[in-house]
């Protein structure tokens, strides 16, 4: 059961949502989706089991064996190779890894060879297990080290809290692919309501059946909650804007260890969850 | 025309309430959205004038004509990406997912794949007396990076003679924000005094050391958290980085947004500390020209 | 003696982003003809410092004048022997006079590359 918690603006409550969902629940799988910026190990602060680096395959040249024909650097979308003094000259940072030189080399003179790109880590905090995927400083794209997460997940029964990077590009995409539900948590300004509709699509084209959790609200206007009404979109609950969840929260700790208020908020939360999800 | 680039690492601490507050500050002449995934300053700013859209093509995907196409499976048996699905043994490309290198196109036995040019956003420029240059993509797409590139080639190239160019930037520190660290003069990065802030802080100014761009920082929100706030502080002290100012959080401010105004439309405790943060910017955008030029 | 200059649209104006100007000026030094090659670059998703170098590579230039130049460009041109100088004035003129009478610096203060996430 997989339940993936977005919103398209940052700075919503993800992290708050999905960590205490977790929690809430008696054995779950917390997966930190957002590899460029992971949180939810600051809060889990789990001990380390294992870790396991992810790797992207790029190409290795074997002079010996070039004969300068420069098929390899013609063909390369990416403009990774140059063609310097009759021979390919690599760039690896710019290496997308789809394998085209290598297999089009006709004097087989392209390998592969492995690069690391960021890793993972598998730790256990109380009953939850933890999965941070971490990527690396300066690479293009964090997509490797969420596919790597999701390999370790596939047989897996049990729930898994998929806390997703903000934002509907390729990595939210990436996150959401296999998930069962979709949490969208969305802030009641100007900006979160916005960027709440892009999320909206998101989870439109890939049909998945969601609910949103209002955060931060406060009395008076709330532009998501009107847009929910307005567009039939269930709210699964409203939590109100308190200096004392935003206290617990800035310092690193997860509210439904520390307050009873929110143990039973998040709890109920993902009671309801899980019943929409198997309806 | 000095190019002044906000960020943040983390989501949600105030790049585009404090970008629009130093645009109206500075009465910018030439401004930009670089967060293409989810842009927001066009809530703030306006009333631009009139809108000149263009379609943004990223990289060529490819396509399967399914009357050539004879079923062989051999460009699902290469594709890297897994963007090759089957449906009753119809062969078709996955879009978000094809990632356009064409290794598919050239394994074909019977040339049935082609890539085409797709429509992956959208590009808006204002040019009024003022040039405001954004973008959003398509859901799900990539190549933001070249996008965010496309953004500030269009805001330079129709910007008329002025000293600043103000560039909201976008969260974390992949693809859309290295693109748009590329040929700024200095990186103000935007804090919240929270934990999960704090480590996002760390990550993004390294990524801004890494391609050597004068870097400062700035706390927002500040109040929320002292003692987290004094961590801030310590580090940038510990690390040789200026920390220009600290602003408060304050309803009002928000109240402002939701407006479609900018903090400093309105009388406000958090207006006022970021117009004192503006002068300091701008002091240290300027050093190397002896301070403020205007 | 070839020398290549990145210009903008105007053909006089120096252009500040050597992978993703729109043209290069390429100059024979000798006969003082001028020839603008435009720049298959522009368009690249990434990786556009390379192939820009490439291109010039390509039309055998012996040297390149330019503001700016990225690592990964750089390293094309140096590993294809060719020589680059900083600009110093903003037109192509002033340069290339600048260029002749030995007025102008190598450059060294090459920036990191910006990977495939675009230059300018």
């Amino acid at each position: 059961m997989k339940i993936a918690v977005l919103s398209g603006k940052g700075g919503t409550g993800k992290t708050l949502v999905s960590v205490n969902l977790a929690a809430a629940a008696s054995k779950s799988t917390y997966v930190d989706c957002d590899v460029e910026e992971p949180n939810g190990h600051l809060f889990f602060k789990p001990e380390k089991l294992k870790e396991k680096p992810v790797k992207v395959s790029i190409p290795s040249l074997d002079e010996n064996l070039c004969s300068g024909c420069r098929k390899c650097v013609d063909f390369c979308k990416f403009n990774a190779l140059a063609f310097i003094n009759n021979k390919p000259m690599l760039f690896e940072e710019v290496c997308h890894s789809c394998g085209g030189c290598i297999l089009f080399c006709p004097q087989k003179a392209l390998s592969e060879k492995s690069k690391k790109v960021g890793k993972v880590e598998f730790g256990k905090a109380k009953d939850v297990n933890v999965i941070t995927g971490i990527m690396n400083l300066g690479e293009a794209s964090g997509i490797p080290i969420i596919s790597e997460m999701f390999k370790s997940l596939k047989d897996k029964d049990e729930l898994i809290i998929l806390d997703c990077p903000p934002g509907s590009g390729c990595m939210a995409m990436e996150s959401i692919k296999y998930a069962d539900y979709c949490v969208l948590v969305a802030e009641p300004t100007l900006f979160g309501t916005h960027n709440l509709n892009m999320v909206y699509e998101l989870v439109k084209i890939f049909n998945k059946p969601f609910g949103v959790v209002l955060n931060k609200c406060v009395e008076g206007e709330n532009l998501s909650e009107e847009f929910c009404k307005g567009h039939s979109m269930p709210i699964l609950e409203s939590i109100p804007f308190d200096y004392e969840l935003g206290g617990i929260n800035s310092n690193g700790r997860i509210a439904t260890f520390e307050s009873n208020k929110y143990s039973v908020l998040f709890s109920k939360l993902l009671k309801k969850i899980l019943k929409e999800v198997h309806i | 025309m000095k190019h002044l680039l906000i960020l943040s690492g983390k989501g949600g601490t105030g790049k585009t309430t404090i970008s629009s507050a130093f645009i109206k500050l500075s009465n910018a002449m030439a401004f930009a959205d670089c967060d293409v995934e989810a842009p927001n300053l066009h809530l703030i700013m306006n009333n631009m004038g009139k809108e000149e859209v263009s379609d943004y093509y990223g990289l060529p995907k490819a396509e399967i004509n399914s009357d050539i196409c004879v079923s062989c499976g051999k460009c699902k048996d290469y594709c890297k990406f897994y963007a090759v699905k089957t449906e009753n043994n119809r062969f078709n490309i996955a879009p978000f997912s094809c990632e356009g290198c064409g290794v598919c196109e050239v394994i074909c036995p019977v040339s049935a794949i082609t890539m085409k040019p797709k429509v992956s956003g959208e590009l808006k420029l204002y040019k009024d007396s003022a040039v405001f240059s954004t973008a959003t993509l398509k859901m799900g797409s990539g190549t933001s990076g070249k996008l965010v590139t496309e953004v500030k080639r269009q805001m330079s190239e129709n910007a008329p003679k002025t000293d600043l160019a103000v560039i909201d930037g976008s969260p974390g520190i992949g693809c859309p924000v290295i693109a748009s660290i590329s040929g700024v003069d200095m990186v103000l990065i935007v804090a919240e005094p929270s934990v999960s802030g704090i480590s996002d802080m760390e990550r993004i100014i390294k990524t801004s050391n890494q391609f050597g761009v004068s870097t400062a920082v700035c706390i927002n929100k500040y109040d929320t958290n002292l003692q987290n706030t004094k961590k801030i502080e310590q580090f940038c002290i510990d690390n040789n980085i200026i920390c220009l100012g600290k602003v408060p959080f304050d309803k009002n401010a928000g109240k402002a947004i939701n407006n479609g105004l900018s903090v400093v439309d309105i009388e406000c405790n958090a207006g006022k500390e970021i117009k004192k943060l503006f002068l300091k910017v701008l002091a240290f955008l300027y050093r190397d020209n002896g301070g403020l030029i205007k | 003696m070839k020398i290549a200059i990145p210009v903008n649209e105007d053909k006089t104006t120096i252009c500040p982003s050597f992978g993703r100007t729109p043209m290069f000026l390429i100059y024979d030094i000798e006969t003082q003809n001028q020839v603008f090659l435009d720049n298959s670059a522009v368009a690249s998703q990434g990786g556009a410092g390379i192939k820009a170098a490439q291109s010039i590579v390509d039309n055998k230039v012996d040297a390149v004048l330019t503001p700016r130049c990225g690592e990964n460009a750089a390293n094309v041109l140096i590993a294809g022997n060719i020589k680059v100088y900083k600009t110093t004035f903003n037109t192509t003129k002033e340069n290339i006079d600048a260029f002749n009478e030995n007025k102008l610096q190598i450059l060294d203060d090459v920036h990191p590359g910006f990977h495939n996430h675009g230059g300018m």
